[in-house]
């Protein structure tokens, strides 16, 4: 009985969510194979987003609301593969390799700037995120066209300057991983290629905790005296798990938009910052503690009620605006939940 | 002169280039076209509209919580306020005090629960702070849909029900501040009622600071095992400084839709916390320490450079460039503030 209530605490989150889903699922009436098809295409497509936040959270630096950094270097890199007409499974291929190199740098500058503020890196990492996009729109709202040099023109604004709102991947990228390998079940689509690559991230993440850089993070995780007083040298484990997340915050922003298909030059990044930490919560994931199956499970669960929302919204009060704001309204309820037993426990340890 | 010197040292580097740049673009709008003296009466009106948002910054930084970033909780109410004023049809004056009035009641029990919640979470209140403002402005989000209002001025023509996203207030109590006791100079244009309410707001929170109650705000806020033996209970401190920060955005908000004439709703009351927390920022504070003269100062420069960039840089650059530079300006120094290592008391 005990035993049961413990389980019972400590998946409430995820619990809830369930039920939730379950009744918004029976409320809208959605056909079932529609939903199973939308939600094995959103697991191949933002998995990886969300797994890429594992790594910090084992690190003790909580919720890497950076990663849209990741995100913003994934998208740069896509604009240019656009630009030089690159196409297919190369042009992917070309975009992480660039979009790994520019994260590289920008987890390095992250993680420094997370050293600074020891005790508070979620609120810094989400104001670097705010102050990176005031960055990421100077240089493709100015000096993209003008001092960088930018061939396409259909995808800049009139003047010659600054991207349009919208870039298109369709001809050059748009699902050159979807296609490759893709297994038909009634009309449920299985990308196989996407769930490899989210396949070979799992296995890596499991891997690397088995390694002596793996349990370098975890220990500093635990606490960050003891790590440094066993010769760990607590600061550069941390960059490095950092780096690490931003990387793969590229990469998985990459998949996501070949999925897509058109990047919302100044919008696609900013939602997935939230999105991804919504999902890894929903499944149970907390500020301290996460793992690959929180990731997957978070998915399924959030991007049900995701699919769902918008039309048991409308069969509820008959506007579906209710149904969206209700969504947006939970994925932010979840954080701050989430952040509320963070600092809840947090405090009852120190007392 | 080395007392000067010794002043410019204090100053935080990011300040300085703040400042320095205003102090380019003012040389700059010298040599266009641009009218100064509109200028000057733009920012001096947009000071006056944001001061009292800035100066509920006050409060919760001398606490030690760090600045509010749950501003947005406190907006709510004030625009909670200003809904329930203009549902009753009350205009002017009446219609002003009505406002601050039902905002200051909606504020005060608000400002409990949330003050409440970031006793139990000390040490992340400013993250919860965020989120919660999230959180509070997507559920109003649902409740501006659904409230009873009838007022055919507030909501949508088409079907009866629900808030409109922008609420003009010209026939209510729109600008009443503002056109109290304006004078022009020339094409200089002195809002005098609104900048006489946000001295008055900055006097009473002076005044405030220097009874008991708020000394020991002070008190837990520099050292609080000290303040606990000196008998003060730091728990009760901390949640009255976040019920005066609640109650001050509430206020806030009132004071800036009349200047602004309009009332904005829905994912409106998000993107007023961080230029406020940036505003107090570049004016000197960090966030441990935070003075009257840092909010004046911060809203006065901030807000003075958003105004006159964006006239003289559009002629020199093409675009809005504003926007972008107000992204990174307030971003920016937050980020400065939140990374320095702690200076101690100065």
């Amino acid at each position: 009985m005990e035993k049961l209530k413990k389980i019972l605490i400590s998946y409430a989150v995820p619990i809830a969510f369930s039920i939730l889903c379950v009744s918004a699922v029976l409320v809208a009436q959605i056909p079932p194979i529609f939903l199973a098809s939308e939600i094995v295409r959103r697991l191949s497509r933002n998995t990886f987003l969300v797994l890429s936040l594992i790594i910090p959270i084992i690190g003790g630096l909580g919720l890497n609301f950076g990663i849209v950094l990741g995100a913003m270097a994934g998208q740069a890199a896509l604009f240019f593969v656009v630009d030089w007409k690159i196409k297919g499974l190369v042009g992917i291929l070309v975009a992480c390799l660039m979009a790994g190199a520019i994260s590289v740098v920008l987890g390095w500058l992250a993680g420094l700037t997370l050293n600074r503020a020891k005790g508070r890196e979620m609120i810094t990492s989400m104001i670097l995120g705010f102050f990176a996009n005031g960055i990421y729109q100077l240089i493709f709202l100015f000096f993209v066209g003008s001092l960088i040099p930018f061939r396409t023109k259909q995808f800049l604004l009139p003047e010659g300057v600054g991207l349009r709102n919208t870039v298109d991947l369709y001809g050059t990228v748009a699902s050159a991983l979807n296609n490759p390998w893709m297994i038909r079940i009634g009309t449920v689509r299985l990308f196989v290629l996407p769930l490899l690559i989210v396949a070979g991230l799992c296995l890596f993440i499991t891997l690397l905790f088995k390694t002596k850089l793996g349990q370098d993070i975890r220990a500093v995780g635990q606490d960050m005296h003891i790590a440094e007083v066993a010769g760990i040298n607590v600061n550069k484990v941390r960059v490095i798990a950092i780096i690490m997340s931003t990387v793969f915050a590229a990469i998985g922003q990459v998949i996501y938009l070949q999925d897509i298909g058109t990047i919302n030059t100044y919008n696609s990044h900013e939602q997935i910052g939230l999105f991804s930490i919504a999902a890894l919560l929903v499944g149970g994931a907390t500020t301290r503690k996460a793992t690959i199956w929180n990731a997957i499970l978070g998915v399924v669960l959030f991007h049900t009620l995701f699919v769902v929302a918008p039309s048991a919204g409308n069969r509820l009060f008959g506007q579906p605006q209710v149904g969206e704001f209700f969504r947006e309204f939970l994925a932010y309820a979840v954080i701050a939940f989430a952040l509320a037993m963070h600092g809840w426990r947090a405090k009852k340890i120190l007392m | 002169m080395d007392r000067f010197l010794e002043q410019l040292k204090r100053v935080d580097i990011p300040t300085l280039i703040i400042f320095l740049f205003l102090v380019a673009l003012f040389v700059l709008a010298a040599f266009t076209e641009v009218s100064i003296p509109s200028l000057l009466s733009d920012s001096i009106r947009r000071i006056g509209m944001n001061g009292v948002l800035v100066l509920a910054m006050v409060p919760t930084i001398r606490a030690g919580t760090g600045p509010n970033f749950g501003l947005p909780v406190g907006i709510i109410g004030g625009l909670l306020g200003a809904l329930i004023s203009m549902q009753l049809g009350l205009a002017g004056f009446t219609g002003f005090w009505v406002a601050i009035l039902f905002a200051v009641l909606i504020c005060l029990g608000i400002g409990l629960g949330y003050g409440w919640l970031l006793e139990k979470v000390r040490g992340q209140e400013m993250m919860v702070g965020t989120y919660m403002g999230y959180s509070v402005v997507a559920f109003m989000s649902i409740m501006w849909l659904m409230l009873p209002f009838t007022n055919p001025d507030m909501i949508w023509a088409i079907g009866g029900k629900g808030l409109r996203y922008t609420l003009a207030l010209d026939k209510y109590f729109g600008r009443v501040l503002n056109n109290f006791l304006r004078f022009k100079i020339g094409g200089f244009e002195f809002p005098t009622g609104l900048l006489l309410f946000f001295a008055g707001a900055c006097f009473l929170v002076h005044l405030f600071f220097r009874t008991r109650t708020g000394l020991s705000i002070d008190l837990v806020g520099q050292n609080e095992r000290y303040a606990i033996s000196s008998g003060v209970n730091p728990n009760r401190a901390r949640l009255v400084a976040v019920v005066l920060s609640t109650v001050l955005a509430g206020v806030g908000i009132i004071v800036y839709a009349q200047s602004y004439g309009f009332l904005q709703l829905y994912q409106a009351p998000l993107f007023m916390t961080f230029p406020a927390v940036a505003s107090i920022l570049i004016g000197g504070a960090s966030i441990k320490r935070a003075s009257i003269r840092n909010v004046i100062i911060g809203t006065a420069v901030f807000q003075t450079l958003l105004t006159i960039s964006l006239p003289v840089l559009s002629q020199v650059t093409r675009g809005d460039i504003t926007e972008v530079m107000r992204l990174i300006v307030s971003n920016g120094m937050i980020l400065y503030a939140l990374t320095r290592t702690p200076k101690e008391a100065r």
